[in-house]
This record gives structure tokens, sequence and C-alpha cells, in this order.
């Protein structure tokens, strides 16, 4: 944010912070290690507000939880920035020398009075107004957000109205003030920051940067396309329109984590090729015509990895993969040199230092000082800095380093996938603790947690259907169908419902939810879906029995 | 950890004694209806969380009510509180008053503990079993139970009756007939009486209003010197007070003999907020009955004190944790604090000095642990009385993780008395490393049992005189209850204080003093002290939980014949050395007392 790919602060920040607010974020069950950090925030007296359409298990340990109608968070966060400058609660100095667009913004909010907002989100505008105020009046906040803020057709905006929120306050670029968005895995930040991006080179540097790019292709002596790459859902689209024939996967298994998943399978069985390259034989796999088993990232192979408070640690090797599988850099240097480019056998620390040469946050983080200190978080320039506990802290210098933040102007798109009478129910997705998005790296382990997959609803949904608790139903959408038996969830209000991705091979959720994407960052709209639920076994067949 | 409800639903009768503690739920989250409002909005997270420590009221407002807690009651409460079933199911079960099986609306818990055994009490219980069945038998509206210690000593039998819907009380002393009426409903007994048999004399300190003020009345207290002491030390200020208290050399008289004015001191010199005073009236210990006679007998003075003692560190809330076996103590010190609220004595503003402080009376639940100071604080803050460990100490991190002094009764009931007459006159009286003077509680086979008030340095014969001397043939004594040590008959010469006790092989402990006769059955006492530990291990630690059963067992075995002497030393050096707390620490000292002094030798 404002220039670089990652959560502003550290998750000792979490534990030392007056507030936190979860935003579209379960992190009690999607992450549960940061969740550690939250928890111990509020043994030390945090207060935490979570916003989710459900009181899910996050919200159960919020001091108050707001529940939103799936897709209203722009509504709901203008609302709270309109009643924050409504109340005189705003940081003027802050928003006057470190920042840019606040006129605008304060005219985008207008509209949006805590009523207006109620009317629009469900949530009743003194809560509105309450997390306005505590959120302003604390001395350090952090706004935390996950999938239930991405997800949606409309993230990135949805994300520039939380950020928004930092800036009117100056809770951001502090010590216990911060954003924060919760990675999912072990290494998301660390997949960014080394570049597996379409527009960025290693560290955060833009490919359309000439300057840039002639720095990387000095280095690597090769030209480099002087244009932006095409994200997921744009690789999508051209596939399906055939504009791309051949698709090489490492470590995604699109034929399930796909929304709509059935269009998804359809597009890569028409590839002309595709090879994956993957440690499971996953559903995608199958449908390659070339598989390269991989080593697995942590105990198999040497490196680093960057974790969400951007602290890049190192992993080390302590067993050898399981038959012909390899590591990931050994299946490229082969590669490279089939086509005819001899790139030697670097370690996995020669690598790492030409990172260092390239990146300028990765520049001082030798291997010895990566053990030293026990992992260190970029930036950090040079071999005698100590990398940085949180992220610009540059805009509160005088005058402010580099470019002032900008407040963004965004506006109200409500979920493109609209309920109506055929399909009047709001389905949303998520995690459940034990699992993870396909299943591909937790279905092999057991659980005791772990029950098959359902179709959660709100008890008083059930009674109205006439279905009783596991009473398998047919779940229909606009684009496919699946069926799942029914779980009670008093988490759940009239008119929503949950599944997760978890069980694709039993219950394929991501056969009903849409691939309406956003354009600003490509993620795809899973968390609103409209479905009907409707009975499989009929009264009749009741009566028989 | 998550909160995961069950799905059984409390009976109106139960929500209607948990109303009487936690009020009406404010939400469908909590209990309550589920309405629109809850789609949309809860606000739960710290308030409910905040209130953790009104579970054990809430589980005692039940029992009290109902007779035991049912899954539907424990689980409303729990949807009140925050707290998952699982956790406060683990406090219930804890707690020997607390049931979460059905019991029936009179339970009698029928001591046979060592004091009670010394003077006979086994032959009760037998005439008992012979007319309704063994303990733990439901028989119709009631059953009886076997209890430890219920600190009524020196009558020599004792019963406390759970009633739902009634009263609590205890009858004592109790013959079998007794008990059976009790068990059939009746009501109308006698209160115990107090058992200070010096009561009146005028030479008395600590018990110098005992039996002679009316406990009921505050006037009748302040007749009788009573809030001198607090209005001296507002004229001295909070230094001052700290520097006497300091000066007299105050030992502890709960047991571990600690300076009272070292926890004042650390107390109010720590920077956290708020802090707290701590009474510990959770007097467990076999054998001890001394603080009882103190709260039935003067219960101002503990009031009273406690307001010094936050005054002195800068407290405004203290907390008397009292034993749930003692029902009538508790409702003196409820009407005490009322009196004193409406004196100005006591809340905001007291006497106009701007000073404010107030206290709140905890009841414990049947759990002898908690008379370990962390441990009451766990049981307090609604969690299972498992000690912690220690450091940090209570002074830097007590009750609710702030700055805490945690005194006994006896402690604090000489607070007045070194104000009055200052600190450094009270360090002059009793002896170099015992100063002031210490009620002793004699059981057993003594001719007039009963608490005694001496200075120290008297002598165990010459206390044993006042007590009108050993009934029969003197066998044994075990000093300071179940936890302490068994004297060496050769050594009935020996001055009582911590030093010379020690030095001697016994212990001061809490004072529990009881005397057995050539007709005790030695055995039977020893392996009585071995089942209470058992029964009494929190079960936190390995050493205890462990050590305390097998030492029973290995008892048992010796007592068919088997030599176990090895075992049990093995077992003591392992109690004493790796557990967490006092109890497992000395589990096995009156065991290890009784082969050094041969009270097994037959």
């Amino acid at each position: 944010m404002f220039g670089a790919g990652g959560g502003t602060s550290s998750y000792e920040e979490m534990e030392t912070t007056d507030f936190i607010v979860l935003w579209g974020s379960n992190a009690r069950n999607a992450h549960p290690i940061f969740f550690h950090h939250v928890l111990q925030g509020i043994h030390n007296g945090a207060r935490l507000y979570a916003v989710d359409p459900r009181r899910s298990e996050s919200a159960q340990w919020a001091d108050v939880w707001l529940g939103i109608d799936v897709g209203t968070d722009i509504p709901l966060a203008h609302a709270v920035g309109r009643e924050i400058i409504r109340s005189g609660l705003h940081n003027r100095e802050f928003i006057e020398r470190a920042t840019t667009g606040f006129e605008e913004y304060r005219m985008a909010v207008e509209p949006w009075t805590l009523e207006a907002a109620e009317e629009v989100t469900g949530v009743p505008a003194e809560a509105i107004g309450q997390l306005a105020h505590e959120y302003a009046k604390a001395p350090r906040a952090q706004l935390c957000w996950t999938l239930g803020i991405t997800e949606h057709h409309n993230a990135t905006d949805n994300v520039l109205a939380l950020i928004n929120l930092a800036l009117l306050t100056g809770h951001v670029g502090r010590y216990g003030s911060g954003l924060v968005p919760i990675r999912g895995q072990n290494n998301v930040q660390g997949g960014g920051d080394m570049g597996a991006l379409p527009n960025k080179f290693p560290g955060f540097q833009d490919v359309e940067n000439p300057t840039i790019r002639r720095k990387f292709e000095a280095a690597w002596g090769s030209r480099l396309p002087s244009e932006n790459g095409w994200h997921l859902s744009q690789m999508f689209e051209a596939m399906d329109k055939g504009e791309m024939r051949s698709l090489y996967v490492i470590g995604e298994n699109p034929a399930q984590s796909e929304a709509d998943s059935a269009h998804a399978v359809d597009v890569l069985k028409r590839l002309d090729f595709m090879v994956v390259q993957d440690i499971f034989m996953t559903k995608t796999a199958q449908l390659a015509d070339v598989v390269l088993p991989a080593a697995a990232g942590w105990a198999e192979t040497e490196g680093t990895v960057t974790s969400s408070e951007r602290r890049v640690q190192r992993v080390r090797k302590a067993l050898d993969p399981p038959g012909e599988a390899r590591d990931d850099s050994r299946i490229l240097l082969d590669l490279a040199r089939a086509m005819g480019h001899e790139w030697g056998n670097p370690s996995a620390e020669e690598v790492w230092d030409e990172v260092r040469s390239l990146s300028p946050m990765h520049a001082g983080m030798s291997y010895r000082r990566l053990e030293e200190l026990g992992g260190i978080q970029w930036p950090c320039p040079d071999e005698d800095h100590p990398g940085e506990l949180f992220l610009h802290s540059r805009l509160w210098d005088d005058p402010i380093g580099g470019p002032p933040a900008p407040f963004s102007a965004v506006v109200h798109s409500p979920p493109l996938d609209e309920l109506d009478e055929e399909f009047p129910i709001r389905l949303t997705t998520g995690r459940r603790l034990d699992s993870f998005n396909s299943g591909v790296q937790s279905i092999g382990y057991s659980s005791p947690l772990r029950s098959e997959e359902t179709l959660d609803l709100a008890p008083e949904d059930g009674a109205d259907l006439g279905v009783e608790e596991g009473e398998r139903v047919r779940i229909v959408s606009r684009r496919g169908v699946v069926e799942a038996p029914v779980r009670f969830d008093r988490g759940l209000r009239p008119g929503l419902a949950f599944m997760t991705p978890h069980f694709p091979d039993d219950v394929d959720t991501n056969v009903l939810t849409s691939d309406a994407w956003d354009p600003k960052s490509g993620t795809a709209e899973f968390k609103a879906t409209a479905i009907r639920v409707e009975r499989i076994r009929v009264p009749s067949q009741d009566a028989d029995r | 950890m998550d909160v995961k409800f069950m799905t059984a639903e409390a009976t109106a009768a139960e929500r209607v004694a948990i109303y009487s503690v936690l009020g009406p739920a404010a939400s469908g989250w909590e209990g309550g209806n589920h309405t629109r409002a809850d789609e949309r909005v809860a606000r739960i997270g710290r308030l409910a969380r905040e209130r953790r420590d009104e579970l054990l009221p809430a589980l005692h407002a039940v029992q009290d009510a109902i007779g035991w807690i049912s899954p539907g009651a424990l689980n409303y409460i729990c949807k009140r509180l925050n707290v998952p079933p699982a956790e406060a199911y683990g406090v219930a079960t804890f707690y020997a008053l607390l049931s979460v099986q059905e019991r029936p609306p009179i339970v009698a818990h029928v001591c046979d503990d060592t004091a009670c055994r010394a003077a006979g009490v086994m032959s009760m219980i037998d005439q008992l079993v012979a007319i309704t069945g063994p303990a733990g038998r439901p028989n119709g509206d009631s059953m009886w139970l076997t209890s430890p210690c219920l600190g009524q000593c020196e009558k020599g039998s004792a019963v406390f009756v759970q009633t739902a819907g009634g009263q609590n009380r205890v009858i004592a002393p109790a013959a079998a007939a007794t008990v059976v009426s009790a068990l059939s409903g009746e009501t109308g007994f006698a209160a115990p009486a107090l058992g200070a048999p010096q009561q009146g004399n005028p030479d008395l300190r600590l018990l110098r209003r005992v039996g002679v003020a009316d406990p009921a009345d505050i006037d009748s207290y302040r007749r009788h010197g009573g809030y001198e002491a607090l209005r001296l030390a507002m004229e001295l200020g909070p230094a001052a007070v700290l520097r006497e208290v300091s000066d007299a050399s105050l030992r502890g008289r709960g047991g571990a003999a600690f300076p009272a004015g070292i926890k004042w001191q650390g107390a109010a010199a720590h920077p956290s907020r708020p802090k707290y005073v701590v009474c510990n009236a959770d007097e467990s210990e076999t054998g001890t009955f001394k603080d009882r006679v103190i709260l039935e007998g003067d219960p101002f003075v503990v009031i009273e004190s406690m307001t010094i003692a936050g005054y002195a560190i800068g407290a405004e809330k203290g907390y008397l944790y009292i034993r749930g076996e003692y029902p009538v103590a508790e409702a003196l010190l409820a009407g005490a604090l009322e009196q004193a609220r409406a004196r100005d004595l006591l809340g905001e503003d007291i006497l106009g000095t701007g000073v404010s402080f107030d206290i709140e009376i905890r009841r414990g639940a049947g759990a002898y642990i908690c008379g370990e100071e962390t441990a009451l604080f766990n049981s307090i803050e609604g969690y299972r009385g498992e000690p912690r460990s220690k450091p940090p100490f209570p002074t830097d991190v007590g009750l609710f993780g702030k700055p805490t002094v945690i005194n006994n009764v006896e402690t604090l009931a000489n607070v007045p008395l070194i104000l009055l007459g200052g600190g450094l006159q009270f360090a002059a009286s009793g002896t170099d490393g015992s100063n002031g003077t210490k009620l002793f509680c004699l059981s057993g086979a003594v001719t007039n049992p009963g608490v005694y008030e001496v200075p120290f340095g008297t002598t165990m014969e010459e206390l044993l005189d006042m007590a009108g001397g050993v009934s029969g043939e003197l066998r044994a004594i075990l000093m300071g209850g179940a936890a302490g040590r068994f004297l060496p008959l050769d050594r009935l010469d020996v001055p009582l204080t911590f030093e010379h006790l020690s030095e001697a092989g016994g212990t001061l402990g809490s004072g529990a003093i009881m005397v057995f006769n050539k007709s005790a059955d030695m055995g039977a006492a020893v392996r009585r002290v071995a089942a209470f530990f058992r029964d009494e291990s929190c079960g936190q630690c390995v050493p205890c939980r462990v050590g305390t059963v097998r030492q029973e067992e290995a008892l048992a075995r010796m007592e068919a014949g088997s030599d176990e002497r090895e075992v049990l030393d093995d077992l003591a050096m392992v109690l004493r050395d790796s557990s967490i707390c006092g109890l497992g620490q000395l589990a096995a000292e009156a065991v290890q007392s009784a082969f050094e002094v041969g009270v097994l030798d037959t």
C-alpha cells in the first residue's frame, strides 16, 4: 500500500495496540497463528471490533460485532469516515501534511449518513457510530482485513475504502497503528515480494518503468517485456477466448479453486498444452499434458519465506524429496538448460544474493543476518539496517518523506450476482479451522474437528424451508447445482448461507460461485453468490415410509 | 478458546436463581430471546469476560436454589458470561459443595476428619450407617456424605447441611439422631457454640471482644474500642501505618508465617493500579477453627483491619473469601458490611476523608486448596482453584493480576492492636522471632477443647493445662493440621513459637493442636490424613496428583502388614521437592513425622 505491497504492521504490534478491527476476516479459523497475536492483544486490553456478515468464531471474541450485509463494505466504511469527520475526530494535521485528495473523499462520503448506511448495510446506525468514534479516539489502532474484503468484484475499492479510514485518523505509520491485510499462507507475501505478479519485478519494482527494466535486463543479459502481463482472471479470459493456448501452473489448483469451477475446467481442457508443477496430483495436474513432481517448500528445500509481517525467514532442508520429486529451482534450471540457457547450478543462497543485488528492500538481508536475527522485516536496504517493524513512518516525518498518501473517493457497487425471487439467499464462502482452500494441502490429514461439507443456514431459514439439520438439500445458483447436508448455525441470520471450498470432490462449492472479478486486482467474487435451496426429499416420500 | 455452547436449556427456576446474581440477559447471544437486533450486533467480548469472576457466585446460586447444577443451568450461565461450558464444568466439579449430578434436596456433610476422630466421631458415623445406610446413597429427599474438617473441631462432631431452596446450616456437636432428623428436613437446631473457653478474660487481646461485644451490632463493636484504629490510621497517614506494621514484625498466622509488613510495603510500592486487599477466611486446615471464632465473635475487626490495609497500600477494593462451610460467619459479615457502609466506615469517602474502600464477600465451595493464596485468587476470578507458580508473588501479580495484599483473618485481627499500641511495643511482646499473642485450636482428647489465646513462648504443657489437661493417657499430638507434624512427646516443654517448634521437629502451622489419647486408632488417623490430601489435591501437578494417591495406597498396604517405609520416604521426597504449592510439599509431613515420633508403633 502506498507503493509497497504488504501490511504495514508487525505481529508484535497486535499485542500492544489499543484497538483492533477485523473487517471481513475470520482470522480465528483462517489465520490461527495471526489470531494468537490478536488474542494476546485482547488479553493485554485491546478492544476488538468484528465486521462480518456472520457472527464468526472471530466475531465471538469481539467486544462489538457488526453484522454487515455481504458486499456493502464501502457504505459502512464511508459512513464511519463521514461520522469521524462530522464529529471533528479526523486528524487534520496529518491529513494536511501527509495526504492528498481529502476534499474529494469528503464529498464521496457525504451521502453516507449513519442512517443511509444502516439502510444499505443492515448495521444499526448507532453501532456504526460507535465504531467510528472508538476507532478515531483510540490512541493506537490496527485495521485488519482478509478475503471478506478482497473476494469481491470491487476488491481494490474495498481496500481503498479501509485505507481512507487510516489516513483520516492517522492510524498508519506509527508503532501500534496500521493497516494489515492478513496473508493466507506462510509465503503469499514472499510470492509477491519475488515478483510473482504481472506488473512487478522482485521488490515491487514496476515492470513498465524503463530504468528499472534496464537494471534487470543488464543483470539477466536478456530483453524483458516492457508491458505488464496478465493476472489470473485475465489469463482465464484469454484462455477462454483462445488467445492463450498454453499454461504452466506451479503450485496452484485452479481446476478447483477458481470461481465457477465447471467453467474453469472447461477452459483448461481446451488448452493446447498445460504443464503442472506440484507436490500433489491435483485435479488440475490430472488435466495436464506434463506433470513435474516438485519438492515440498518446507522440509525438502532450502530458501526463504516471507510472512504477513514482511519478515523474511530461512527455511532449511531436512529431508530428501520422495521419488522423482525435485526442488522447484532445479526444475527451472533444467528447463532453462533445455531451452538453451546455461544458468549453472547456483545454491539457494547464491540465488538469494542475486535477489539482494536487484531488490533494494532485500539488500541488507544476508543469510548470515537472517540466521542471527531470526528473520528480518523488509525494507532492509543495507547490512547495518535492522529492518522495519512497521511501514510508512515517513508519513510522520516533517516534511514527509516521499510522496503523500492519497485518499480514494471510491463508490459503492453492490455484488453482481443479485438476489431476486428465484435466487433469494446470499451464499458467502470461507474457511474452517482445520482445512485449507480446495483441500489439496489439508485433506490428507485427519482432524477431530473436521466434518463433511455442509450448507450452513440460519435456523429460521431451515424452518421456512421445512428442512431438518443433516438433511441433504440441493443448492442452486445461476451457474450450477450442488447437493449438501444442512447444518444450522446461529451465527447466520435469515437469508445468509455459508459454505467452504474444502471438499470439492464431494461438494464442489465453486460450481456455484460467480467468476465476476475485480478489474484492478483480478480477484473473483467468491463472497457473494445468489442461491436458492431446494428440498430433495419431497413430503409424499415421507408419507410412504 | 472458542465458546461452543450446549443445547441444554435452563429451567425457569434455574434462570431465576441465576438472575439473582447476574441480572437478566442483555441479548439473545447471552441466553435471552433471539431478536432481530441480535442478527446485526453483538456486544459481548470484554463486557462478558470481565464478569468471569461471577461464575462461582452464579454456580452457588443454582446449587443453593435447586440442589444441583444441571447441564441447562451450566449452559445458561456460560452463555451469560461467555465461558465455554467445558471450562465451567471444570470449575463446578472442582468444588465439593457443588454437584453437576442430580442430588436430593437435602445433603448432609458429616465430618470424619482427624480432629473429630481424635474426639471419637467414628462411633457416631457407625451408628449413622446402621440407621440410614452408607454415605453417598440417596434416600428419598436426602443423602449424607463424609466430609473433611468442618472447622467445628472443639465440639468433636459436626455436620454441614445443604438444603435446596433453604438455608445451609451447621449442626455441632451432632449425634447420629441429630443427623437423621436433619436429613428428614428438621431445621430447628441451636446455633453452634463459639468455642472460646477464655471469653470474658480481661487479659485477652485478639479475643477481647469475643463473647463480650455483640457481633451483630457495630455500636457494640465501637463501644469496645472498634474503629479507633482506623481513625488513628487516617491521622497517621499511609506511610506511618506501613511503618507501624513493619515495625511490629507481625508474622502471618495462616501457616506460612510470612511477615505481613513486607507484603504491605511491597504492594504499596508497586506502580500498578488498581490494588486489592484480600482476607483469607478459607480456614480449611484440619483441626483449625480460630478464624471462625474471630469471624463469629468479632466480625467487625476483620472489616476494620482490611480497611486499614486498603488505606495503607492504596487499594479501593477488598475481597473476603470465606469457606462455604461457615454460614454463620458469612451472615454476620454480610450484616457487618452493611452497617459499616451505613456509618460511612466503608465505601465511598470514608469518614469524609476522601478515601474509598469497599469489601465484597466471596464464598468458597468446599476446596481445601483454595486456602493457598494464589488458588484463592483463581477461585475468586472464576477459575479452578489451582495454585499459580510463584514468583510472581501476590504483592506484584495477585488478584486479577494486580498487586495484592492477602492476609489471614487472625493476622488482620492483630492490626488494630499494633496501631493502637505501637508497632515497636508489639514487637517487644512474645519472643524474638514470634511477636504478640497466638490463637491455638485445641481439639480431641483434652478436657476443655477450644481456641486459646496465649503469648508466644507459652509451653505446650502450660497450654494443655489451661485446657484442663489431656483426657485419658496421651498418645500423640498433631500440630498444624493435616499439613503439620506430630510433636515428639518428650518435648512438651517446648515454648510455642515459630522458631522453637521448628527446632523441636514440630510446626506451629495454623495453630491447630490435635490431641490423641491411647484409645485412638493412630493408623487410621494417619491414613485419614493421607486420604485428605489425595482428595484435596487439585490435580494440577503430577507429583501431588499421583504422589498423594500412592502415599495413601502404601499406608493401606502397610496396614495389611507390608513394609512400605522406603516407598513412603521416596514419595515424601518427591512431593516435597517437586510439588507446585504447599499442599503437595507438605502432604507427607504428618505421615513422615508419625514414623519419626513413633506414632505408628504399636
